[in-house]
């Protein structure tokens, strides 16, 4: 672009190549026909993938530093991943928190939140845990106490325990996978409930799979390792 | 994707030096190997200091205030250079351009409170365009933190998200060791700004413990190879297209991978575009370039990678503006993606081959797995063909205005290739990018993701000390900048008068915030709603108030002269160029629209 002689002394001369308002519009040039999704991905027109979200539990092991949950959920809210809960417990390992979060997210949108986790300091291993692992919530639930034999009843249906029975209202505490709260509070609504705290699911892997990628659980006070 | 997603960290509960195999030839480790140990210290401040001698940084941009005396106290009598800066921004924008030009982090300094969030804006830019770069900011003594004590602000809160990782100081027998690490730590892998907040009485606290030996974290610092059947697969691609192209992004300068990326290039034939941060990583009078691509890139450069088959994208993280809408990037391209950060695989366009590592190993990997040369002879015709229907023009009718290309292209003429370019952000940094013939990696200094409006004036600054620094003092730094820009941050043509730096600025003045009158005559039926200044300082005058050589541009002929004056002179000089207010910048890719489509006159967007 450089290297035209521009003389000395009022407008230089005319640059012989197309001016900008003389070149093809878009109109006049060829375009492809490929297409991308939203994801990037390139369309086969034929079979088009798209992507469905969907629910997914991931586990990571966190450094238990101050501001380590401010980190992750600064993470999920900036780059607007779509979360249902997260939770935060000690481990086995002084100094290390398990962080596990419920998320409804694409295939892509999963792998980013976990790329990204991953990219955190304090952030030791992530990943998500495989579909049948063991998830629990809990549940503290306040309700009128004005029948409280049927209360009784149906927190026995439910393998509650009663915590607090008062003149008024009597407060149950539910364990158990999300569906199964889910129900249990469907049935306590005809007694009229006053208060709910939930906690959303904690979950850990079955049998000898780690929770988090390459976690080895130690006993306490024991360094968890880790393979890379 | 649970099954590929092991994303762990090497656990070191050992706390071993020793860095991942196959990272010990990495350039800093060398450097280790000559870092002299930190001298004695005895307080906290002089720990921070000591561990900043250490790990060789030479200068630090800053401005004193309150909590950060006593870190201040202790560069008095440090090796380590410091340029009191007018304002913290310009801090924050000198550090990170030193780090640009120099490849080594800058550094930066502010007190609490405003002195921190004043460098907000110049930490999110080195952000957004992953540049390596330390801040150290006074805090408040630590038994006030919390209370809202006197310029007390949560900088670890605040800076959280626009840092790579920030670090809250909890004693001064650990201070030292802390920012070593951060330091490191905003090297290592994918380069960003770190942060070490300072309470006052970490650094005023006495401590005798020397800081240790520096590294990143465990975890931190990537396998620098890519794994070799990835390799393998995407040579495979490579042979095979008929239509190649490479993309190198600004990951190919941070790198230091320009010569292998040239290699590469010129090894099998591939045409070569590249990202705005990617300006200098290829010869851009290279037969194979095809300039920049994106909203203002070339037309040759926006059809060529709209009609490629293979994109071979290094270092570069698809930012929107580049590909415009994704529906129609490359839509029709296998794409090779090298990046040293996983989280850029597939985050905006799918990698069909994601080739995880060091941007030069990755192309040294490359060049050597490929066995021939794609079969792209006609494809290299059309995009020289290309190259032929769509030149970069403007036009220069008697009856209009002095056009601003033409004060670009008269600079580049006037100096060396390896000139040193600032820009601010808007018409004339798209200018400045299009009709500057760049060859060398570094030459292009900018605000690019955060697009920060006053980022050249101190940017020049931090260049200027870099290339003296590097011992290229007779280096030329020249400074484009918009009238609009220069009014945010032009205060720091003081620091360049009183540390005697030799920067010449380029105001293209039309009056307007440009890029926004520009799109209100494209978008909004010519409603200038703030855009249009109906008053402007004269900035000749401003320059000779502040000690600065000023001159005035109004005419074709008397560029040439301004310019050789300018740069002639020793020491900073503006040059306020009057030119049309109405000239717009083209080509141009409406946001979110087909590069492919780029518009050539104003009544096509």
């Amino acid at each position: 672009m450089s290297g035209d002689s521009h003389a000395s002394g009022g407008a230089p001369e005319a640059d012989s190549r197309p001016a900008p308002g003389e070149q093809p519009g878009p109109d006049e040039r060829t375009h492809p026909e490929g297409r991308r999704n939203l994801e990037g991905i390139r369309i086969d027109p034929v079979v088009e993938a798209e992507h469905e979200s969907r629910r997914a539990v991931i586990s990571a092991l966190v450094e238990d530093e101050p501001g380590v949950l401010a980190r992750v959920s600064g993470l999920v809210s900036r780059r607007q991943f779509n979360i249902e809960s997260l939770t935060v417990g000690p481990t086995t390992v002084e100094g290390h928190s398990r962080i596990t979060m419920v998320v409804e997210e694409t295939d892509p949108g999963i792998d980013q939140i976990e790329k990204q986790m991953a990219k955190l300091k304090p952030v030791i291993s992530v990943g998500e845990v495989a579909g049948d692992a063991v998830t629990s919530e809990l549940v503290l639930l306040k309700v009128r106490g004005d029948d409280p034999a049927a209360v009784q009843a149906v927190t026995e249906m439910y393998d509650g325990r009663t915590v607090d029975a008062g003149p008024e209202t009597i407060t149950v505490e539910l364990t158990g996978h999300k569906s199964a709260i889910d129900n249990a509070i469907g049935a306590f609504e005809r007694f009229g409930i006053v208060e709910i705290a939930r906690t959303g699911p904690t979950a850990l892997a079955r049998g000898n799979t780690p929770t988090a990628p390459g976690e080895k659980p130690g006993t306490a006070g024991e360094p968890t390792t880790h393979d890379s | 994707m649970s099954d590929t997603a092991a994303h762990t960290r090497e656990d070191d509960p050992e706390g071993s030096e020793e860095p991942p195999e196959g990272v010990d030839d990495a350039a800093h480790a060398t450097e280790a190997d000559e870092t002299p140990a930190a001298g004695p210290v005895s307080t906290g401040a002089e720990s921070v200091v000591a561990a900043l001698e250490a790990a060789g940084a030479e200068t630090a941009f800053g401005v004193q205030g309150g909590a950060i005396m006593p870190v201040y106290d202790a560069l008095y009598s440090s090796s380590i250079d410091h340029v009191t800066m007018a304002h913290e921004q310009g801090a924050a924008h000198a550090a990170d351009a030193y780090g640009v030009v120099s490849g080594e982090p800058g550094l930066c300094l502010a007190t609490s409170g405003p002195g921190a969030t004043n460098l907000v804006t110049g930490i999110a830019d080195a952000d957004m365009d992953s540049d390596a770069m330390l801040a150290l900011t006074g805090q408040v003594p630590t038994e006030f933190v919390g209370n809202d004590a006197f310029q007390e602000t949560d900088t670890i809160g605040v800076t959280r998200p626009i840092t790579k990782h920030n670090y809250f100081a909890s004693g001064a027998d650990t201070v030292g060791d802390t920012v070593g690490e951060a330091f490191e730590l905003s090297r290592a892998g994918r380069p960003g700004p770190t942060l070490v907040d300072l309470p006052k009485d970490v650094t005023q606290d006495e401590t005798d413990r020397t800081p240790g030996p520096a590294s990143p974290p465990a975890g931190t610092d990537p396998d620098p190879n890519a794994d070799a059947d990835a390799v393998e697969a995407a040579a495979r691609t490579i042979e095979a297209a008929e239509r190649p192209l490479c993309l190198f992004g600004g990951g190919v300068i941070k790198a230091e991978a320009s010569d292998a990326a040239r290699t590469f290039a010129r090894t099998y034939g591939i045409p070569v575009t590249t990202t705005m941060p990617g300006i200098g990583s290829f010869p851009e009078d290279d037969d194979l370039s095809l300039s920049w691509a994106g909203m203002h890139g070339t037309g040759y450069a926006n059809m060529a990678i709209t009609h490629t088959d293979c994109l071979i994208a290094v270092g570069t993280r698809f930012d929107d503006r580049l590909t415009g809408g994704i529906d129609t990037f490359a839509p029709e391209a296998e794409v090779v993606h090298v990046d040293i950060d996983p989280a850029e695989i597939s985050k905006n366009v799918y990698a069909d081959h994601a080739l995880i590592g060091d941007a030069g190993r990755v192309l040294d990997q490359l060049t050597a797995a490929v066995r021939e040369a794609p079969d792209a002879e006609s494809w290299r015709e059309r995009c020289a063909e290309w190259k032929e229907t769509y030149p970069l023009t403007y036009s220069t009718p008697e009856d209009e205005p002095l056009k601003p290309q033409f004060v670009v292209e008269a600079f580049d003429e006037a100096t060396d290739d390896d000139t040193i370019v600032t820009t601010g952000v808007g018409q004339h940094q798209m200018w400045a990018s299009q009709f500057w013939t760049y060859t060398e990696p570094r030459t292009w200094v900018s605000s690019h993701g955060l697009g920060t409006m006053g980022y050249g004036v101190p940017a020049a600054v931090g260049a200027r000390v870099a290339a003296n620094n590097m011992g290229e003092p007779d280096r030329d730094v020249v400074c484009f900048d918009g009238d609009g820009s220069f009014l945010m941050t032009m205060q720091e043509l003081s620091v360049a008068v009183r540390e005697d730096l030799d920067i010449t600025i380029a105001v293209l003045n039309n009056e307007y915030i440009g890029m926004v009158r520009q799109w209100q005559d494209a978008f909004y039926e010519g409603r200038h709603m703030a855009s249009d200044y109906t008053w402007m300082p004269e900035f000749d005058k401003l320059a000779e108030a502040f000690g600065a050589l000023g001159l005035r541009v109004d005419d074709y002929d008397e560029v040439a002269p301004a310019v050789e004056e300018a740069l002639d002179y020793d020491g900073p000089a503006v040059i306020d160029f009057h030119v049309d207010p109405e000239e717009n910048v083209l080509p141009m890719v409406p946001s979110g629209g087909a590069n492919g489509k780029f518009a050539t006159a104003e009544d096509q967007l």
